[in-house]
C-alpha cells in the first residue's frame, strides 16, 4: 500500500521541532517525522506527550519554537504557503456549526474558498454517500448521533481533497462498537482516495488496526522514542483483529509504549 | 386552590395516536393561562361587591371594561403614541446595540476605551437624566425626548448581549476557521455572527420589555400634558379620580407589553428553530 519508493518526496516533513510554552513547559523536544504519500501513520503516546500539539503544528493551528515544518504544497524558498484545504483536519470533537445542516457543514471549507453551493453540490453529495450519510444532508448536527457527527466531520475534512489528512483522536468519544465500524470505514475511504493520514491516538489496538506505521512518543518532554511498522495487508477487517499477526503487533507496540512511560 | 378540572400535563412518553391540530394545541397551551386570568377577574369582581370596596380604591373589572369601551378611541390614540415611541426606541436599541457590540469586539483597546462608559450610561438612573433630555430636545418635541430616554434604557442589554455573543464562539469552531484560512470578515459572517445570534435575540427580548418600561417612565417624568401616551392617561385620570380609566390604561399597557414579548419570542423561535438547544423543547 505504502508508496515508499526510495527518493519519494515526503508529503509532510517535520525537522527537530521544539515547542516551548511561555510558562517554560517543554511540550515537544527535537521531534522529527517524515510522512510519505499514501502512508497511514499513527502517533501513539500517553496523554501529555505532545502528540496533539505536533498535529496542530503540522496543520498550522499553532506555532513552534524551533525547527522546520514542510507542509504539502509549501515551498519556503519560493515563499509559497500551503493552500487552504490541502490539509484536512478531524478534531477530537466533531466541531460542526450547529446552525448549518449536514450539507452546509460539509460545504463550509469550499464556501470559504469561494465555491458556491451549486458548484459543490455533486462533490458534497458524493462525499456524503461515501461516509454513509447520503440520507442526512438536511439534518442538523443536533439531530445526529456522536458517530454520525464524526462522519460529517470526516466528510468536511475530505471535501477539499486534501493531500494530507490529520486526525486528532477523532474516535475517542465513541463507544467501541461504533468506533470499530467507523475505523473500518475510514480505512476503506483512505484506500479509495489514496490519501495520506496522520492519526493521533492513545489506543494501542486502534493504532495497530489502522496504521502501516506507528510512531510512539514519550512525555516530559514530548519526543519520539521509536516506531513500529505494521506490514499486514489492507483491506483489514474484523478477522484481522483476531489474527496472531495483530496480537503480536499489539504486544510489540505495548512494550514500546511501556518503555515510553518509564523513560 | 387546586382545580381538578384542569388537565394534568400528559407524560412525554405517552403515545399520541393522532397529531393534534394547530387549534387544539393552541387551546391546550393558552387554555390554562386564560382560565387562570378569568378566575382571578371573577374573584375580583365578586370580592369588590361582597366587601363593598369603593370604586375609587378598586373598581370591579366590569367597570374597567366599561371604561375601556367608553373611552376606546381616546385610549387607542394614547396606545398608538406609546407604541410608536416604544417600537421606535426598541428598533433603535437593536440596531445601535448590535453595531455597538461589533465596534466593541473589534479590538480589545476599543473595548477598554468604551466599555466603562457604556456601563456608566447603564447605571445612571434614567429618571435623573430625563429632565435634561426633555430640555435639550425642546418642549415642542417631547416625543423625541421620550424616544431617546426609552432607547437609553433598552440599549444596554442589547449591547451587553451582543458583545457576550460575539465573544462566545466555540474554540473548536474557531480552529476550523483558522484551518481553512478564513478572512476576518468570513470568520465574522460564518462563525461569530451565527454563534452570537441566540445571545442577541435574548438581548432583544429583554430590551423590548425595557423599551416599554422606559417609554412609560419617561412619559411620567416628562408629564406637563405635552405628551399623550398611556402613562399620561394614567396621570390625568388619577387627578380626575377616574380610577376605572387608570386601570383600563394599565391593562392596555400590560397587553401591549405582552404582545411585544410574544412577538420577540416568535422571532426567536423562528430564527433558532432547529439548531438551538433552547428551542428544541421536548423534541429530542
Amino acid at each position: 500500500m505504502t508508496d515508499m519508493t526510495p527518493g519519494a518526496q515526503p508529503v509532510m516533513r517535520m525537522q527537530s521541532l521544539d515547542k516551548v510554552y511561555p510558562n517554560g513547559t517543554v511540550a515537544l523536544k527535537k521531534l522529527s517525522l517524515d510522512v510519505y504519500p499514501g502512508e497511514f501513520v499513527s502517533l501513539l503516546g500517553p496523554s501529555g506527550c505532545g502528540k496533539s500539539t505536533a498535529l496542530k503544528i503540522a496543520a498550522g493551528l499553532t506555532g513552534h519554537s524551533a525547527g522546520r515544518v514542510q507542509r504539502p504544497g509549501e515551498d519556503e524558498a519560493k515563499g509559497i504557503r500551503a493552500r487552504a484545504g490541502d490539509i484536512g483536519f478531524v478534531f477530537q470533537e466533531p466541531n460542526l456549526m450547529p446552525w448549518l445542516t449536514v450539507f452546509d457543514n460539509v460545504h463550509l471549507p469550499l464556501k470559504l474558498a469561494g465555491v458556491s453551493r451549486a458548484e459543490a453540490r455533486a462533490d458534497i453529495a458524493a462525499i456524503l454517500d461515501t461516509v454513509g450519510l447520503g440520507g442526512f444532508r438536511d439534518s442538523y448536527p443536533r439531530e445526529l448521533s456522536g458517530g454520525m457527527k464524526m462522519r460529517v466531520s470526516i466528510a468536511r475534512a475530505l471535501v477539499t481533497k486534501p493531500k494530507l489528512l490529520l486526525m486528532d483522536e477523532p474516535f475517542a468519544a465513541l463507544d467501541e462498537i461504533t468506533r470499530n465500524k467507523i475505523s473500518q470505514d475510514l480505512l476503506e475511504l483512505w484506500q479509495a482516495t489514496g490519501s495520506t493520514v496522520i492519526f493521533v491516538t492513545h489506543s494501542v489496538f486502534e493504532s495497530v488496526f489502522l496504521s502501516n506505521r506507528i510512531v510512539v512518543m514519550a512525555a516530559r518532554p514530548g519526543r519520539i522514542i521509536g516506531e513500529i511498522g505494521v506490514a499486514a495487508p489492507y483491506p483489514r477487517d474484523a478477522a484481522f483483529r483476531v489474527s496472531p499477526d495483530y496480537t503480536a503487533h499489539c504486544r510489540d507496540v505495548s512494550a514500546l509504549l511501556t518503555r515510553a512511560m518509564e523513560s | 386552590m387546586a382545580d381538578e378540572s384542569l388537565p394534568l400535563p400528559r407524560a412525554r412518553t405517552g403515545k399520541l395516536v393522532e397529531r393534534p391540530s394547530r387549534l387544539t394545541r393552541a387551546l391546550r397551551e393558552s387554555g390554562p393561562t386564560v382560565a387562570a386570568g378569568l378566575a382571578v377577574l371573577a374573584l375580583w369582581e365578586i370580592s369588590v361587591h361582597a366587601f363593598g370596596i369603593s370604586k375609587f380604591v378598586l373598581p370591579p373589572p366590569s367597570m374597567i371594561i366599561a371604561s375601556m369601551i367608553r373611552d376606546f378611541p381616546y385610549l387607542m390614540h394614547a396606545l398608538a403614541f406609546t407604541a410608536g415611541i416604544t417600537i421606535a426606541a426598541f428598533a433603535a436599541a437593536v440596531v445601535s446595540g448590535i453595531l455597538g457590540g461589533l465596534l466593541l469586539t473589534l479590538h480589545r483597546d476599543v473595548e477598554r476605551m468604551l466599555w466603562p462608559y457604556a456601563i456608566a450610561l447603564q447605571v445612571t438612573p434614567m429618571v435623573a437624566i430625563a429632565p435634561l433630555v426633555i430640555i435639550w430636545v425642546g418642549l415642542d418635541r417631547v416625543w423625541l425626548g421620550l424616544m431617546i430616554l426609552a432607547w437609553l434604557v433598552a440599549f444596554f442589554p442589547m449591547l451587553a448581549n451582543t458583545v457576550q455573543g460575539l465573544k462566545s464562539a466555540d474554540r473548536g469552531l474557531q480552529d476550523v476557521m483558522s484551518l481553512y484560512q478564513a478572512s476576518r470578515w468570513q470568520r465574522f459572517r460564518h462563525l461569530q455572527l451565527p454563534a452570537a445570534l441566540p445571545y442577541i435575540l435574548t438581548g432583544a427580548r429583554i430590551s423590548s420589555s425595557l423599551a416599554v418600561i422606559g417609554g412609560v417612565v419617561a412619559e411620567f417624568v416628562a408629564g406637563s400634558g405635552s405628551s399623550t401616551g398611556l402613562a399620561w392617561v394614567i396621570v390625568e385620570s388619577g387627578t380626575m379620580l377616574d380610577v376605572p380609566r387608570m386601570f383600563a390604561a394599565l391593562f392596555i399597557l400590560s397587553i401591549f407589553g405582552l404582545a411585544i414579548w410574544r412577538l420577540t419570542s416568535m422571532v426567536q423561535a423562528r430564527l433558532l428553530s432547529r439548531w438551538h438547544e433552547s428551542e428544541l423543547g421536548g423534541e429530542r
